[in-house]
């Protein structure tokens, strides 16, 4: 079927961080999410955020090889940003009963839960790597992160030789390996 | 120094970067060290856990990019307005075919039905609305009092006179100024009779079919001139559940009834009166309408002929308008002054009815 051969297209532009399918898939489908959003004691900004963070639970699922697609792209984006926003909205105890614009929705549960162990990993990192300070940060963010080359990172941050840098890295490693394994816990 | 020469083997380890013979010692040395093995398995977990951190962080740079750049081209917008055109949208485009069919077949369906009602229903005759005016030759039949009073005026009228229609009409004017409907002016002259049998000639000053409002003057030397009326005419709307009353003569006597405002708007939303709830008979058409402070807001006309109770009012503003059109087409003669206070408002409803009762009159209209 055509249209499922070019939702395949749209995952794997998503997987890749294609830009150009990353604004079609946001072209097509924030609208409906606003709406929600609005319909249910939300704000632009709200919409905005839920809709980001459904569509990195679908980035998320789309990088894993294994993830086949049970329903269309939409309905699944439909599916996350509602089960998202309600959740948010009994945490800020502004539950109400949920108005729908009669859009058809699935079970994302397990999903969204393996998305939140995946979203406290990335805050572990992110306040890992901002408690290194500098030039730990950049250092590691430029070797692993960017894949820069050794010998271009020891110019730019002005070691004398790349042996040097290459040594600084490490010990940042270690101290970020520290930060990190002190709160990541392995199996939970 | 030896922590980061390890870290670094570990590093080439992981990143297939030995050759075979370095990859079996590390190995063994694997094997053999529980510590060195928990730093590889660790390293590799932190490297992957960068990889994934590094992945996100840029695609959430990108939703952010892309989320700024449909924005400054309109493709989205942050305001409510244009999402909910935007929901209605995407509801119809996604419903459009279900929607046409359902449509058509509803249609069909309708016409068939319409049709068939139309085919088999009997020809109905009655008219919806009902004029509340008198046929007095049909009164006459019935009620031999109507028949005394119309004698006894005859002396005051040519001889030979038909009555046609008949109503209620009240004083706007002390000089002798009358508004009643149009309709109950179907004759070409009227008389008027106060609350107290006297009756008056008067002239048809002025005929506004389209608005149904209708103004005598009383031209009869009888006639005693009121220096100032108790009411006045009210120049805005009323509000919804006001409670009304009126006076007027359905029969030959003066009659009192009570209502509220139950709409805005008259017969199918005619803006140009209200919809009261009271009930009403032939005879009170031209009759006043009066708040509790005992202003007019209105002029009895109409009622639902299907609906017992449902009643039409002309809204006070139209009598503004037709003496504005009187006293404009009336060069050299008398001007309508309407009086603007009403002197009534605190008093109770007995006393109130009973001054107002003298301003009330019965109005028939006939040819010579």
């Amino acid at each position: 079927m055509k249209s499922t051969s070019n939702e395949q297209v749209l995952l794997k532009g998503l997987a890749a961080n294609d830009s150009v399918i990353i604004e079609q898939l946001y072209k097509e489908n924030f609208s409906t999410i606003q709406a929600f959003i609005l319909a249910n004691n939300g704000s632009y900004d709200d919409a905005k955020d839920v809709f980001q963070e459904a569509m990195i639970t679908l980035y998320e699922k789309a990088q894993s090889g294994s993830f086949v697609l049970t329903c269309q792209i939409k309905t699944y984006v439909y599916s996350v940003c509602r089960r998202l926003w309600l959740k948010k909205l009994q945490q800020l105890g502004r539950f109400s009963h949920p108005v729908d614009n009669l859009e058809e929705t699935i079970s994302v549960d397990d999903d969204l839960e393996e998305h939140a162990k995946h979203d406290a990993a990335f805050a572990i990192m992110d306040r890992a790597l901002k408690s290194l300070g500098e030039p730990c940060k950049s250092l590691l963010e430029g070797y692993y992160l960017q894949k820069m080359d050794m010998q271009a990172l020891a110019s730019e941050f002005g070691y004398t030789n790349s042996d040097n840098a290459k040594n600084q890295k490490y010990k940042c490693l270690m101290r970020l390996k520290k930060l990190f394994f002190a709160q990541y816990n392995i199996g939970e | 120094m030896e922590d980061l020469i390890l870290l670094e083997t570990i590093e080439k380890y992981l990143s297939n970067q030995m050759d075979a013979q370095e990859k079996t010692a590390f190995e063994l040395v694997r094997k053999n060290t529980p510590e060195i093995d928990q730093m590889v398995v660790e390293h590799a977990m932190l490297l992957q856990q960068m990889d994934q951190y590094s992945m996100v962080k840029s695609i959430k740079l990108t939703l952010a990019q892309t989320h700024q750049n449909l924005l400054e081209h309109g493709e989205i917008s942050n305001t409510i307005e244009v999402s909910e055109g935007g929901k209605v949208i995407q509801l119809f485009n996604k419903y459009k075919r279900v929607a046409s069919i359902a449509a058509s077949v509803g249609g069909v369906i309708a016409l068939f039905i319409s049709g068939l009602a139309l085919y088999l229903s009997p020809a109905s005759h009655n008219s919806q609305i009902q004029q509340l005016s008198n046929d007095i030759a049909a009164i006459k039949k019935s009620q031999q009092y109507q028949g005394k009073l119309i004698n006894e005026v005859k002396s005051k009228l040519p001889a030979g006179v038909k009555f046609i229609s008949g109503g209620s009409g009240f004083l706007i004017d002390g000089k002798g100024f009358i508004v009643t409907n149009a309709h109950v002016i179907k004759g070409t002259d009227a008389i008027v009779v106060d609350n107290t049998g006297k009756e008056y000639v008067a002239e048809i000053a002025l005929l506004d079919k389209l608005k149904d409002l209708a103004i005598l003057k009383i031209n009869d030397p009888d006639f005693t001139s009121k220096k100032s009326l108790p009411y006045s005419i009210r120049k805005s709307t009323t509000d919804l559940g006001e409670e009304i009353f009126t006076l007027g003569y359905p029969r030959n006597e003066i009659v009192y009834g009570t209502g509220y405002l139950s709409a805005r708007s008259g017969y199918e939303g005619d803006s140009l009166s209200y919809q009261l709830q009271m009930s009403a008979n032939p005879g009170n058409s031209g009759a006043p309408v009066f708040d509790n402070a005992g202003e007019v807001i209105g002029v009895l006309s109409t009622r639902e002929a299907q609906l017992e109770g449902v009643v039409f009012a002309l809204k006070s503003n139209n009598i503004f308008k037709v003496v504005n059109d009187y006293n404009t087409s009336n060069e050299g003669g008398k001007d309508i002054k309407i009086s603007t206070r009403s002197n009534i408002s605190r008093m109770s409803r007995k006393n109130q009815i009973a001054t107002l009762e003298s301003c009330v009159y019965y109005v028939k209209s006939f040819d010579k």
